[in-house]
């Protein structure tokens, strides 16, 4: 394996598990809102979410970069106020990762949540716990398996992710070049079928363990559930 | 004083009561279907009454024509539901200490030790509740209503998933709580006698009749 090979394996590991692990919290707080709060809005916020797994990945990383290139107002403001930016840089991609896992991450999370027997919930709430309490106590631990679930789908789509990342962040080997960025490369180098096949088998590896790794975290659970 | 004085339409039949009681243990028997449920739900505050007023002693709950309807965590009405409800990743120790934490600043009822050897289930601390049997499971949601510090104890046939011998023991102790805790009982079941032992006064619940009860 190549110098640059490694490093676009490397990078895009941090890449997925950054995206996933960072939109975490945001992917339980979308999918309790869903699962369980009526509120004005619900249906723009279940459409918004779903966007990324229905438009053109080409469309999400163009709207990514209109919205956060360093001389648009959102991208101008992150620069000045935090000196932060996702433009052609690896957070970028870690962005365009996150956006793309989202709404499987919101689904198997939300799923999970609507599972929850809500007579438990009703039973905490006559012994004296708050909604946050409830939610913290009761129905996050035993929703639990899914949200692992959400966690792996989102690093698997973050690892696999190609349109939204290279249209936002482009394909800068050692800043934005991920597994799928460089595949794409080598098949379009005459000389380039050997490197192909390296890297696809390394992203068959990374894909195997990820789902043995997650069916390893499903077994657990029930073990620990019976 | 026990005041449960609610409408609520639940689909063509309409449920409504007017019980004011100076009794402290009431029961309301009835076949199923019949409501029993459904009232143990309004003064727990899990359903919502069209219309009326719930009360025990000078604390109000509920009443439509002043806006007042607390939530269910601020009415502190214990509650044994029909099935047990317990937490299912919770051992048996967790279950009985969830109330404890939140009701902090209220009076202790029973302590925890106290409640544990009344139950007689000091050998199940650490167990989860998946391991327990019935007559268990309902021991230990009793013991966790009762140790969330509550102004008064709702039971949902409580007797009713248990063998002969098991209801037995449960019934000596509910009577043992009648006489020994301060606070008000509802028991609701689908037969008489098994609750005439233990309450002072009964209500009939049946589809489409007021259920009346002055005590």
């Amino acid at each position: 394996m190549t110098t640059a090979e490694q490093t676009a394996v490397l990078l895009s590991l941090r890449v997925a598990s950054v995206g996933a692990l960072a939109s975490l919290p945001f992917a339980i707080a979308v999918a309790y809102l869903l699962a369980r709060v009526r509120f004005p809005g619900r249906i723009a916020l279940d459409v918004a979410v779903h966007l990324p797994l229905v438009l053109p990945p080409v469309v999400t990383g163009w709207l990514l970069l209109i919205e956060f290139g360093r001389n648009e107002p959102l991208g101008a403001f992150l620069e000045r106020a935090f000196g932060f930016s996702f433009a052609f840089r690896w957070t970028g991609a870690a962005l365009a990762a996150a956006v793309m896992g989202f709404p499987l991450m919101v689904r198997a999370i939300r799923l999970s949540i609507e599972a929850v027997d809500r007579r438990l919930e009703q039973a905490a709430a006559t012994l004296g716990a708050s909604r946050l309490r409830i939610f913290a106590t009761v129905t996050l631990p035993l929703a639990l398996p899914g949200v692992f679930a959400g966690l792996i789908l989102g690093f698997a789509k973050a690892i696999g992710e190609f349109g939204a990342t290279i249209t936002f962040v482009a394909n800068i080997p050692g800043e934005t070049q991920t597994l799928a960025t460089l595949i794409y490369n080598t098949t379009q180098d005459p000389d380039g079928a050997p490197a192909t096949w390296r890297l696809t088998a390394i992203a068959v590896v990374i894909a195997v363990v990820a789902l043995a790794g997650s069916e390893g975290l499903a077994r657990g659970f029930r073990a620990s559930a019976r | 004083m026990i005041e449960i004085r609610v409408r609520r339409a639940l689909g063509p039949a309409t449920i409504e009561t007017d019980i004011r009681a100076e009794g402290r243990t009431l029961a309301l028997v009835g076949p199923s279907g019949g409501g029993k449920t459904t009232i143990l739900n309004m003064i727990a505050g899990l359903e919502t009454p069209d219309w009326g007023r719930i009360a025990f002693d000078d604390v109000l709950l509920f009443d439509s024509d002043r806006g007042v309807n607390l939530a269910p965590r601020e009415r502190r009405i214990g509650y044994v539901f029909q099935e047990p409800r317990l937490f299912p990743h919770y051992s048996v120790a967790g279950n009985l200490r969830y109330g404890a934490r939140a009701s902090a600043a209220h009076k202790t009822l029973v302590e925890f030790d106290e409640v544990v050897e009344w139950l007689g289930i000091g050998h199940l601390l650490d167990r989860r509740p998946q391991k327990l049997s019935g007559g268990e499971k309902q021991r230990v949601a009793i013991g966790r209503a009762l140790l969330s510090r509550p102004r008064a104890l709702l039971l949902d046939e409580p007797l009713s998933a248990l063998d002969e011998a098991r209801r037995e023991e449960i019934l000596n102790l509910l009577e043992r709580l009648r006489d020994r805790l301060s606070i008000p009982m509802v028991l609701v079941s689908h037969r008489l006698d098994e609750v005439e032992r233990i309450a002072v006064a009964s209500a009939q619940v049946e589809p489409g009749r007021k259920v009346t009860l002055r005590v």
